[in-house]
């Protein structure tokens, strides 16, 4: 039998919802059977975190979930250190999460010294800086199919093709936008005024960012059901390095006009289009989609 | 042998497609767009009315072309004052101008709009609802506005409330000059008007 490959799951600055995302993952006993563990919180491990500590052992991957601060201790032992330690001896060091892709969430407790494994928002920066080892699986969480995807890339030997921000192509290439139920309301530019209907698209009104957000949420769906957008909540960007931005429930305008537009598309084309779109009522695209009254 | 300098038919015809609409826009703000009827138009034109139609196949067609075209026309003169790179302040005073320019030396496309197609409504209602046939122009507009924002210089407002401030001013003006109400040529109150309007805009 082939030998194992070892995994170290290692946590620095974190909620622990990339942990938590990836219980989440239907084939974790395909994982389980095919990489050793040397060290995760939750699922079961070859060492303990002492014995990890002492980095006298070695990984083929290294996951990294949250945010990096150098001087954060894992009983006793740096950051910088351990993750100098395994990472050095690595093939792959796979960020899980948008916190240890660009630093997210917790950066902004401490933005001089806390950043990404290899980005410090969409800046090179940190460990793993332009490292050709770096994969980012950004997200607040990251979808458990994107980790399950990249490790089955690695058991398999295959190459995984990556975006200038290390993202895998093949998992981040796609918009959020693409693949929402809500995308003939966008068209036409018929919005939601709440959260949670079935019918109106989150654009204009809810703040959602998945015209210009690389995911694919709408396409891999959620516990293989739904998306935050399918459901009615706005996409938050949440795999973008500008993650979190404020008052995210909230469309920027200037003058009634959005300030961002979906990405590739200039805002003259995009004002021209929904301009056109938004002068035509569409009457069965303004009433509810299941009218128990009617 | 084709002459290599010889227009192509659909250029030829796209010409002449304009100078009918020269025309047309013309007899509608003077006479009125009720009382000119198609073959008057094609009567001032030396076409016969057979021909004319290969042109536009009704008079709503055609209003709705003249509206799009007006809206071109406008939309190609914001868009250049848009690329230029001068403040916001600036380019208020330079829509002003243009606005006014073109009411002086071409009449007949703001009088077409403030006379025939605001004051028409039932002409537009089916083929140009909405944006349709001014979107060109609006979205420049909404550029001028968003890039006035986003500087810091403009305040935040309804983009509607904004619209019908600055359009509304500049159509009532040419409006006043056209029922020569004005007590001095158009072009002199360009300076005051841009500042009342950049000072109604911006943020206080
Ligand atoms: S809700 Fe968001 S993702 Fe869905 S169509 Fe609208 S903008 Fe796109």
């Amino acid at each position: 039998m082939k030998p194992r490959l070892k995994v170290l799951w290692l946590q620095g600055v974190t909620c622990n919802g990339n942990t938590h995302s990836f219980l989440n993952y239907p084939h974790l006993l395909y994982v389980l059977e095919t990489f050793e563990f040397l060290y995760h919180s939750l699922l079961p491990s070859t060492y303990t975190l002492e014995e990890i500590s002492t980095c006298v052992h070695e990984c083929d991957i290294l996951i990294f979930e949250g945010a990096y601060d150098p001087r954060m201790e894992r009983v006793g032992t740096s950051l910088e250190t351990l993750v100098g330690h395994y990472g050095s001896h690595a093939k792959y060091v796979i960020a899980a999460g948008s916190c240890a892709s660009f630093g997210g969430m917790f950066k902004h407790s401490d933005p001089e010294h806390i950043t990404g494994l290899g980005f410090d928002e969409k800046e090179p920066k940190g460990p793993f800086a332009s490292s050709p080892k770096l994969i980012n699986l950004s997200g607040c969480p990251m979808h458990p199919e994107w980790m399950g995807y990249t490790l089955r890339m690695i058991a398999d030997n295959k190459p995984i093709a990556v975006d200038e921000l290390h993202r895998p192509k093949e998992l981040y290439s796609y918009l959020a936008h693409h693949g929402c139920t809500r995308n003939e309301y966008f068209e036409w530019k018929v919005d939601s005024d709440h959260f949670g209907t079935k019918e109106g698209c989150l654009f204009y009104k809810q703040g959602c960012r998945g015209p210009m957000t690389h995911a694919s949420c709408n396409k891999i769906l959620w516990n293989d059901v739904s998306s935050k957008t399918r459901v009615g909540t706005p996409c938050f960007g949440c795999t973008e390095p500008d993650f979190p931005r404020i008052n995210m429930f909230e469309t920027k305008t200037n003058m009634s006009i959005p300030q961002d537009v979906p990405v590739g598309i200039s805002k003259r084309s995009y004002l021209t289009m929904a301009g056109i779109a938004k002068s035509f009522h569409i009457p069965r695209l303004e009433k509810r989609l299941i009218d128990d009254d009617a | 042998m084709k002459n290599i300098s010889e227009k192509p038919a659909t250029t030829k015809k796209e010409d002449r497609k304009t100078s009918i609409m020269q025309t047309a826009l013309k007899l509608f703000s003077t006479e009125g767009f009720y009382t000119t009827t198609m073959p008057a138009i094609a009567k001032t034109l030396g076409m016969s009315v057979g021909n004319f139609y290969n042109y536009f196949s009704s008079k709503d067609q055609l209003a709705k072309e003249l509206m799009l075209y007006i809206s071109t026309v406008l939309g190609d003169k914001l868009r250049e004052i848009n690329m230029t790179d001068v403040s916001v302040k600036e380019k208020v005073t330079m829509i002003v101008h243009m606005y006014f320019s073109i009411a002086r030396e071409r009449p007949e496309l703001i009088e077409y709009f403030l006379r025939v197609f605001l004051s028409n409504r039932e002409i537009f209602t089916k083929e140009c609802t909405g944006m349709v046939c001014v979107s060109g122009f609006v979205t420049e507009l909404m550029l001028f506005f968003d890039e006035g924002v986003q500087s810091g210089e403009l305040k935040d407002q309804d983009f509607f409330s904004a619209l019908g401030l600055f359009m509304g001013y500049l159509g009532g003006m040419v409006f006043l000059n056209g029922e020569e109400v004005l007590t001095k040529p158009l072009n002199e109150y360009e300076t005051a008007i841009a500042e009342n309007i950049y000072n109604a805009l911006r943020k206080q």
